[in-house]
């Protein structure tokens, strides 16, 4: 039977390459419709067209889409990210410090969010109706219902304008002391905690919920066994696949959240510099910023479906 | 006993029971409708103008809202603002469940090759994250109404083709669809008059959820700069332009967050109350 659950696994992980290569392309396509011809734009307008036409040579703009596409490819494979238009740099120089911030700021949100909102979410599935239930999904309704930037004008108004615990803006260059740290990240994380534990919450008490629902926990529950070691000992090792691709789901909302998060406290992350990429029109930026971004929320989303599949027991 | 007053706490209309929630929710939703459809004759003050000496100016007579960055009338800028939020976030979700779910239909009666590559091709579609398919989309071909229309409905396109195709599965296993099949009906009839009547209130639900996904996307690209271009300014653009306010509590930056919010939160609960019937994934 356990080759049942290896073919689908392989068969998830199989569709997760097409996937990522339809992606891949869709993003190449996506920046290299821009209007205007990039060597004209990088030459300006003083450019003669012998010059213009030179540099299309150059960089082999007069080749078929299909081309430039699999050259791009084979450079990713080589680690070659190609360099940006705006300062000539290595793409992969400008991105490598910054991907560590991001990375930094995921990992506290998540490490803070995970817990929280599980405790959150079980607790109010075991007391379903109660008054703390409806608290409990209500704010997780309301925070999903706004958008992000909301969340962190609300947090800094909160934080930082009336209660002045925290600075509006972060900036990573200055932390010396463990309380410079926290200053720094408590703004980002805390809002970012509140829009991936919401969604998490959500999921979590769904699936808990889900559980307590079926005939063996009722008989759990007749048989006379007291109402946590029922949630505990009984609902909660089924329930703990559904759970962790409720996990893994949310925590894919990181991607949208941080470039939201990145752009309103300044932190100097990926996503704000794809977003300054983007506002330069500096292609093979956007190109990787836009590829590390997917490939990070096909991670997340593929192992949720795995995670699904070996915990489903029908399939064991 | 709790069953007779559940029900006293119901009031009846069309044949169906809202509770009050969902009357309030559907009140607010009414009220936001109007204004998009009624900005330009109701608004007090032309939105370009600067009416304050002041820029942030507080609440106070004749300027209701305050003023923004500039010194123009809150109020107006609100007002006007709700009929871009609204107005394009309707056109894309209408795009985008009209064309989702006449492709999950067209793909679940079909079946075969078609379903298979429809499936695969928009769940590759949907596996890029929203938010960044709008920032390469924007990068690419700029910003304008028409463009984010359309990138907005393409975006949740998968979305609703994939709920409207698992709901059309189901009805097509029914017994009158193979008797349809039998009787040689064309396609557009058994999709027409056979599934869509019996998947209608759960996709007109799942309008509603995308309508809200639809707003907070496009608040959030006009947040970055993205989406609506100066001069024209969604709820989003607002908070954006705004911004400045904000160590001070300006209402300017406070009262465009909380118009998205009383939208998205009055659907979300007008949705969450509707009745069983309509809500229920297999109606």
């Amino acid at each position: 039977m356990k080759s049942g659950v290896l073919k689908l696994v392989a068969k998830r992980l199989a569709i997760a390459v097409v996937t990522l290569l339809i992606v891949l392309f869709a993003v190449f396509f996506a920046t290299s419709m821009l209007p205007g011809d990039t060597a004209s734009i990088l030459l300006g307008q003083a450019a003669t067209p012998e010059a213009v036409a030179g540099l299309r040579e150059a960089m082999h703009l007069n080749d078929p889409a299909i081309l430039r596409f699999l050259r791009w490819l084979l450079g990713l494979l080589h680690g070659d990210l190609g360099a940006s238009y705006a300062n000539q740099m290595p793409v992969a120089a400008l991105i490598g410090g910054r991907f560590v911030n991001t990375m930094k700021l995921a990992g506290i949100t998540t490490l803070i969010s995970v817990p929280l909102a599980l405790t959150l979410g079980i607790t109010a599935a075991m007391l379903r109706g109660s008054l703390y239930d409806r608290a409990v999904t209500v704010l997780s309704i309301g925070v999903i219902s706004v958008p992000e930037f909301m969340v962190a004008t609300l947090a800094v108004l909160l934080f930082a304008v009336y209660l002045r615990w925290l600075p509006a803006l972060s900036s990573v260059n200055e932390a010396r002391s463990l309380a410079d740290l926290v200053r720094i990240y408590a703004m980002p994380v805390i809002t970012l905690t509140f829009v991936i534990s919401a969604q998490m919450i959500r999921m979590t008490r769904a699936a808990v919920i889900e559980t307590l629902s079926t005939p063996y926990v009722e008989m759990a529950l007749l048989k006379g066994a007291s109402r946590s070691r029922m949630v505990l000992r009984h609902a909660l090792p089924n329930a703990l696949g559904p759970i962790v691709n409720a996990v893994a789901l949310s925590l894919s909302y990181l991607v949208g959240g941080v470039i939201i998060v990145e752009t309103i406290f300044n932190y100097p992350g990926i996503a704000k510099l794809m977003v300054d990429a983007v506002a330069t029109r500096d292609l093979p930026l956007i190109q990787s910023c836009a590829m590390i971004f997917c490939l990070g929320y096909l991670l997340l989303i593929t192992a949720a479906d795995i995670i699904a599949i070996m915990s489903n027991p029908r399939l064991r | 006993m709790t069953m007779a007053r559940a029900a006293s706490s119901r009031r009846s209309f069309l044949g169906h029971s809202y509770n009050l929630v969902g009357v309030v929710a559907s009140l607010v939703i009414l009220a936001w409708t109007l204004v998009a459809i009624f900005a330009p004759y109701i608004i007090p003050h032309p939105i370009g103008d600067i009416v304050d000496d002041d820029y942030f100016g507080p609440m106070r007579q004749g300027l209701w809202l305050g003023s923004d960055y500039l010194g123009r009338d809150m109020l107006s800028r609100v007002l006007m603002g709700a009929r871009y939020t609204v107005g394009i976030s309707l056109a894309a979700v209408s795009i985008a469940c009209f064309s989702g779910v006449v492709l999950g239909m067209i793909a679940a009666v079909t079946g075969g090759w078609l379903d298979s590559c429809l499936s695969r091709f928009l769940d590759a579609m949907n596996s890029i994250p929203s938010k960044l398919f709008g920032l390469v989309v924007v990068a690419a071909v700029g910003s304008s109404i028409p463009v984010l229309i359309l990138t907005l409905a393409v975006i949740y396109v998968p979305g609703a083709y994939r709920f409207a195709r698992a709901l059309a599965v189901n009805i097509n296993t029914m017994d009158f669809m193979t008797v349809a099949r039998v009787r040689g009906e064309s396609t557009v009839y058994l999709i027409g008059s056979e599934i869509l009547p019996n998947i209608i209130r759960p996709v007109l639900a799942d309008f509603g959820l995308r309508f809200v996904f639809i707003v907070l996307l496009l608040s959030g690209l006009s947040f970055l700069g993205l989406g609506l271009q100066p001069p024209l300014a969604d709820w989003g653009a607002l908070v954006r332009e705004n911004i400045g306010g904000l160590p001070f509590a300006a209402p300017a930056v406070i009262v465009p967050s909380l118009a998205i919010a009383s939208l998205t939160i009055s659907v979300n609960l007008l949705i969450d109350n509707l009745p069983q019937k309509i809500r229920d994934r297999d109606a």
